[in-house]
């Protein structure tokens, strides 16, 4: 729970994270570049999670938020940087060593159904990782996954046992999924937009269910969406990401009343809020996101920033502190 | 009211399956006054998309329509013959859909795609004339005219979503309808969709229907708001009314489901359950299974879609008891 969130070590640290794609494109673009071409996704990432903490990583499409979590289970390898759990860098651990690690990081992704064999029955999908790890006794796992399954609400538990992806809603289906990454009793899981593809309705129940499992399981957990209100419902602190950098971090309360970058602001302006008495006129960035095969030099945002300086056009803004956990990347007050 | 541009009748379209028929909507009426701008709302299933498809008969078969009417002008869409309705398309009722992406061509250039549409309805005019037709809009929607040359991969996804209702623009037509116009946009792309689309409706004069399932939308968007469950209109008031004295018991779950930037929320009422199949809806109200404040009536008995106040419809047998 939140009061023993400031002391301790971090639970997981990430500093200075990187990784670049390399981008096959013809001979003429490459000669023109003068270079190998790279798409940058990720440049320079750093943040930690304490125990029992929730950091909400947000950002539009192609601000790197889904490979910096892929980056933190190591289902990516790094270009540099550290992922450090518990101390332990993940990215220098052999596959064995990560294999034994695996139980204690999972992931949720986006689409629920996709990432469910269609071949194996929804009992057996939750039960997989357990056989894949021998934990326990082989003959109590099912009774292990149904209970798993009632804490999750899929119930009743025995009749969807044996149920397959195709059977059951699309709601269900992502409780399956976060019943397959919770079965392992993980410390730490990052959980890629679960909500992105649902209803409405259904949204509402798994953000509840995922609170619920925070409180009952102290779980730590990495949640990336693009969606602020989202964000600000469940997390404890968030990130705002764009274009691989993390431009503002702190505490949500900090950053949904104070923000204090440029960019953030204009995202906040830009969410839609369920309420006709409060429509605003949008004061919104020029342009688009810039291609992340050739990011702007200096701050990243500077193109589309109405208050950029010439400084921004220059150095890399760094982070700095505004008191209470609150950092921005930008060179402005 | 004023003569409504749109009024839909009693409308129900069917989908016979290998198991029965899916009655995907179930006597749906709506007016859409002109220049008015409404949202349906509805989560997955409750027939929302079908019904957009309905207006302009694009309901693909073994879909069709099985009863009511969608007078467009006084108009009988629904059956009119098809070489009329095909002038009606476009003309008179644009659509934009959700995914630009699947609804550009791949191969064709950004020029050609609007070519093509006047070539259809307006074969009268000069090539020159096209193309200052084609600037024109360009123009109105803040997109570069270098770009007519591009391929639809080469845009953006705001800017293909922004050719899309330039191409459903351009022939000027007095009725757009919108199926998830922002779902595959970013929250910033999206905000500034919005902003355009309320400028287009001031200088073009448009008649808007925007269905989708994304409240911060309508909330934005709309006039007034039609809330579907199960293939009915349960509920249908001004958007204000909507979101601040909701009167059915599915509009007020779904209103306090959506996480607010501006609140500070402590928890989101749930619904539990999910909407009942329809090829066999049931008996009563189809929301009764999952309804806080069911009676033994809802059961047994469909409400019927009901004016409560001014401009404030709801069906929901509650509401009728207590008045």
């Amino acid at each position: 729970m939140p009061n023993d969130v400031s002391s301790g070590s971090p639970l997981l640290e990430v500093t200075n994270l990187v990784k670049e794609f390399p981008v096959r494109k013809n001979p003429f673009d490459k000669a023109l570049a003068g270079q190998d071409l790279k798409v940058h996704a990720v440049d320079g990432v750093s943040f930690s999670l304490k125990k029992g903490e929730v950091l909400g990583l947000a950002g539009e499409s192609g601000s790197g938020k889904s490979t910096t979590g892929r980056l933190a289970l190591r289902l990516l390898d790094p270009t540099s940087g550290s992922v450090k759990f518990e101390g332990i860098d993940l990215t220098t651990l052999g596959t064995e060593e990560l294999r034994r690690l695996r139980p204690r990081i999972q992931m949720v992704f986006q689409d629920p159904l996709s990432s469910l064999s269609p071949r194996m029955s929804i009992g057996a999908a939750i039960r997989h990782g357990l056989d894949i790890h021998d934990v326990g006794v082989a003959a109590e796992r099912d009774d292990q996954v149904r209970h798993l399954m009632e804490s999750v609400g899929l119930t009743p538990a025995d009749f969807l046992f044996r149920k397959y992806p195709h059977q059951i809603s699309g709601g269900q289906a992502q409780r399956v999924v976060i019943a397959r990454a919770l079965a392992l009793n993980p410390d730490f899981l990052v959980a890629d937009e679960p909500i992105a593809m649902a209803d409405v309705s259904v949204r509402a129940l798994i953000m509840e269910l995922l609170k619920k499992l925070k409180e009952e399981h102290d779980l730590t957990y990495l949640f990336i969406t693009h969606d602020l209100a989202t964000a600000k419902y469940l997390c404890d602190r968030v990130a705002v990401m764009y274009l691989g950098r993390i431009v503002e971090i702190g505490p949500k309360d900090e950053v949904f009343r104070r923000p204090h970058h440029p960019y953030t602001k204009a995202l906040l302006n830009a969410v839609p809020v369920p309420d006709p008495n409060r429509r605003r006129t949008h004061e919104l960035p020029r342009g688009e996101i810039p291609s992340a095969v050739f990011p702007p030099a200096g701050c990243h945002f500077h193109p589309r920033c109405p208050f950029a300086t010439p400084a921004c056009e220059q150095e890399r803004p760094p982070m700095r502190d505004l008191g209470s956990g609150h950092q921005s990347a930008c060179l402005l007050n | 009211m004023t003569e409504a541009l749109l009024k839909i009748e009693d409308l129900a379209i069917d989908y016979p399956i290998a198991i029965g028929t899916v009655h995907a909507v179930r006597g749906v009426s709506l007016e859409v006054a002109p220049g008015e701008t409404l949202g349906i709302v509805g989560e997955s299933g409750s027939g929302k998309s079908t019904l957009g498809l309905a207006v302009l008969r694009l309901v693909r078969a073994p879909g069709k329509i099985s009863g009511g009417r969608v007078l467009f002008e006084g108009r009988d869409l629904a059956s009119l013959p098809e070489n009329e309705m095909r002038k009606v398309r476009g003309k008179d009722i644009a659509m934009v859909f959700q995914n630009p992406l699947t609804s550009l061509n791949p191969l064709m250039r950004i020029d050609k795609h609007f070519l093509e549409v006047l070539k259809t309805h307006k074969p009268e005019l000069k090539p020159a004339e096209a193309m200052t037709l084609i600037k024109e809009i360009l123009n109105d929607l803040g997109i570069e005219e270098r770009r007519m040359r591009a391929y639809p991969h080469q845009l953006s996804g705001g800017m293909r979503q922004r050719i899309m209702i330039g191409l459903g623009l351009i022939l000027r037509p007095k009725l757009v309808i919108c199926d998830e116009p922002t779902t595959a946009l970013d929250v910033i792309v999206e905000a500034g969709f919005i902003d355009l689309l309320k400028r287009l409706q001031k200088d073009f004069q448009l008649t808007i229907v925007v269905i989708t399932h994304n409240l911060g939308l309508v909330a934005e968007l709309a006039d007034r708001i039609a809330v579907l469950y199960a293939g009915k209109v349960v509920e249908d008031a001004p958007a204000a009314s909507i979101f601040h004295e909701p009167l059915h018991p599915y509009t007020q779950g779904l209103i306090s489901c959506v996480p607010n930037i501006d609140l500070d929320q402590e928890k989101l009422t749930t619904m539990e359950g999910s909407p009942p199949g329809l090829v066999d809806p049931p008996l009563g109200c189809a929301f009764a299974p999952r309804c806080p404040l069911v009676m033994g009536r809802c059961r047994l008995q469909e409400p019927e879609l009901i004016e409560h106040r001014s401009g404030h419809k709801a069906a929901c047998w509650r509401i009728t008891h207590a008045e």
